[in-house]
């Protein structure tokens, strides 16, 4: 990562510079389906506490990696390591179907873009919450409702309509609940997968302010993947960018967006301003 | 030298209608969800001449073990003398041999739909349970194929979750029959649709139950002495029908499963489920001597 940056951005840059040991590490990640080959040799690193944003176009590999990190999905080839406490699990794409789903269900959070990905429509918003509780093991019913309101109250949604159907909700509402159901268990790690696309502009502001405050109070570490620069630019620490399955560009935000190098990200900072 | 002098006289060989290949393979299966309590084993139901739906599973499992030194029970809702339960009673007994009762702690097997007998089984007995359904994630997972990979998970979030919805909806748990447990910690079952009340008869019980549903194709076992628990949160105790209070009209019976019979005006009558048990404590009243087992409930409290 080169350092030749602005004062003003090596000044931001410096104390995360400084962090040692990322939390989640992904090496020479691959992945072919068909003839297409949506991820190339890609390295990830987060640390904690930090928002790493993932920007590209449409079929950049993205989402696909994102799926990877949630272990969704198994790379042709490639290591994905997460340091958790009091846990080494080693290569995760190593694991069993049923060791990756309780690692996931403890540890990893994710919002999807589409709300039918994430929820279970028919249910109450509180049950969408109270399942994740469900997976990992709580049993008693006023634990689960208690930590439903918590995680609801936390992610700004109504609780007045805790038990209202999502399909009865509107799309923020909808992308809260999914919020809720994410933080449920205090994540290590929170994957946003375009979380505000087709959402309008107010509520897409009201998501974002909940997420940043999300990230400042609980120290939540996140991973933004957008084709969003603003929403990117307004989130992230960091910023990988992605073109036909490769990172073409990593750095620091304020690096990437002031003193773009790829002639890709130049393009695509130039078309947002 | 005839023929008949180097032949042993004629004698059956197999019993039970099933030939010896069908029987083969139901036994395997049989040993096999012994081996795994609860865990659905696929078989090829074979046809017997009965509908689908009429008890088919359960009746290929009894054929399976009858011999003619069985003696079997047939009951339908706790009925011994209902047309599909004697029908049944009589078919395994003409194809086998074995014979037949309405005592329970006559039989050798019992062959029950949707209702576990009141009096106690013993460990020389076996339970077969005739089941529609046994695909507890059915309601939750339509597909059979992630069905079974939730069962290899133990990923039972969604089932939860759906005990947790009918609390937020209705204040309290309101699944009837077939109310989803776990057996021996590890696999969750739908007990066929035997009522609440039943189910804590299946918890480390002496006898052996097989599950057996012909039209789905699988049976799963509850071996003996097997914990059977129902799935329940830690602060909503599992429940069963209030049945503790009421009286049976006709055998003066109470403290166990009733059922409930509309009567003129409005207003409801009670009869004993469990018709044998009725009919055994009328013999008993009017001087007979009839023995009456050792029930799982006694005063309406569970205590088997």
């Amino acid at each position: 990562m080169s350092l030749d940056m602005s004062p003003a951005a090596l000044t931001r840059a410096t104390p995360r510079l400084m962090r040692a040991e990322p939390l989640l590490t992904m090496r020479d990640i691959s992945k072919t389906y068909g003839d297409v080959r949506a991820l190339r040799h890609v390295d990830a690193t987060v640390y904690p506490g930090e928002v790493m944003g993932i920007v590209g176009e449409s079929g950049s590999g993205k989402s696909t990696l994102l799926r990877m990190m949630n272990l969704e999905d198994t790379p042709d080839s490639g290591d994905y390591t997460l340091r958790l406490p009091n846990r080494d699990d080693g290569n995760l794409f190593d694991l069993t179907r049923y060791e990756r789903r309780m690692l996931c269900a403890r540890h990893i959070g994710i919002v999807y873009q589409n709300p039918h990905l994430g929820l279970l429509m028919r249910h109450s918003s509180s049950g969408n919450v109270a399942e994740r509780l469900l997976i990992a093991g709580e049993r008693s019913f006023d634990v689960l409702r208690t930590k439903a309101r918590e995680a609801l109250d936390a992610s700004e949604f109504p609780l007045s309509r805790m038990d209202a159907r999502p399909i009865e909700l509107s799309g923020g509402m909808q992308q809260r609940v999914q919020l809720a159901k994410a933080i449920a268990l205090e994540p290590a790690l929170l994957l946003l997968d375009e979380p505000t696309t087709g959402l309008d502009v107010s509520v897409q502001a009201l998501v974002l302010d909940t997420l940043k405050r999300l990230q400042r109070d609980r120290k939540i570490t996140m991973v933004l993947v957008s084709h969003d620069l603003g929403v990117i630019r307004t989130m992230a620490d960091r910023v990988m960018v992605m073109r036909h399955g490769e990172v073409v560009e990593e750095g620091l935000a304020d690096q990437v967006f002031q003193d773009p190098q790829h002639s890709y990200t130049q393009q695509l900072v130039h078309a947002k301003l | 030298m005839s023929l008949s002098s180097l032949t042993k006289p004629w004698a059956a060989t197999s019993y039970g209608f099933l030939d010896a290949s069908a029987k083969r393979e139901l036994r395997r299966k049989m040993l096999k969800a012994i081996a795994v309590p609860g865990c659905q084993m696929p078989y090829a139901s074979r046809e017997v001449p009965m509908a689908r739906g009429w008890g088919t599973g359960g009746l290929q499992v009894t054929l399976t073990l009858v011999n003619p030194t069985s003696v079997v029970k047939v009951i339908d809702q706790g009925a011994d003398d209902g047309v599909n339960a004697a029908s049944i009673r009589r078919f395994i007994s003409r194809v086998s041999g074995a014979g037949e009762t309405w005592d329970t702690l006559a039989a050798s097997i019992v062959q029950s739909r949707h209702r576990v007998p009141e009096e106690v089984m013993r460990e020389d007995q076996i339970l077969v349970l005739q089941v529609p359904n046994p695909e507890p994630l059915r309601g939750v997972e339509p597909n059979i194929s992630i069905a079974r990979q939730m069962h290899a998970d133990a990923d039972y979030g969604k089932l939860w979750l759906t005990l947790y919805e009918q609390i937020v909806r209705k204040g309290r748990i309101m699944q009837g029959a077939g109310y989803p447990s776990m057996v021996n910690g590890r696999h969750v079952m739908t007990p066929s649709p035997i009522p609440r009340w039943d189910v804590p008869k299946l918890n480390m019980a002496k006898h052996l139950t097989f599950l057996s549903a012909g039209r789905e194709k699988r049976l799963f076992a509850v071996p003996p002495f097997t914990r059977v628990e129902p799935l329940v949160f830690s602060d909503r105790p599992y429940q069963v029908e209030h049945h503790a209070d009421l009286t049976c009209r006709r055998s003066g019976v109470s403290g166990y499963f009733m059922n409930e019979l509309p009567i003129d005006g409005g207003g409801s009558a009670f009869e004993v489920s469990d018709s044998n048990l009725g009919i055994k404590a009328i013999q008993q009243a009017e001087g007979a001597a009839v023995e009456i087992g050792k029930t799982w409930y006694r005063n309406g409290e569970f205590s088997a």
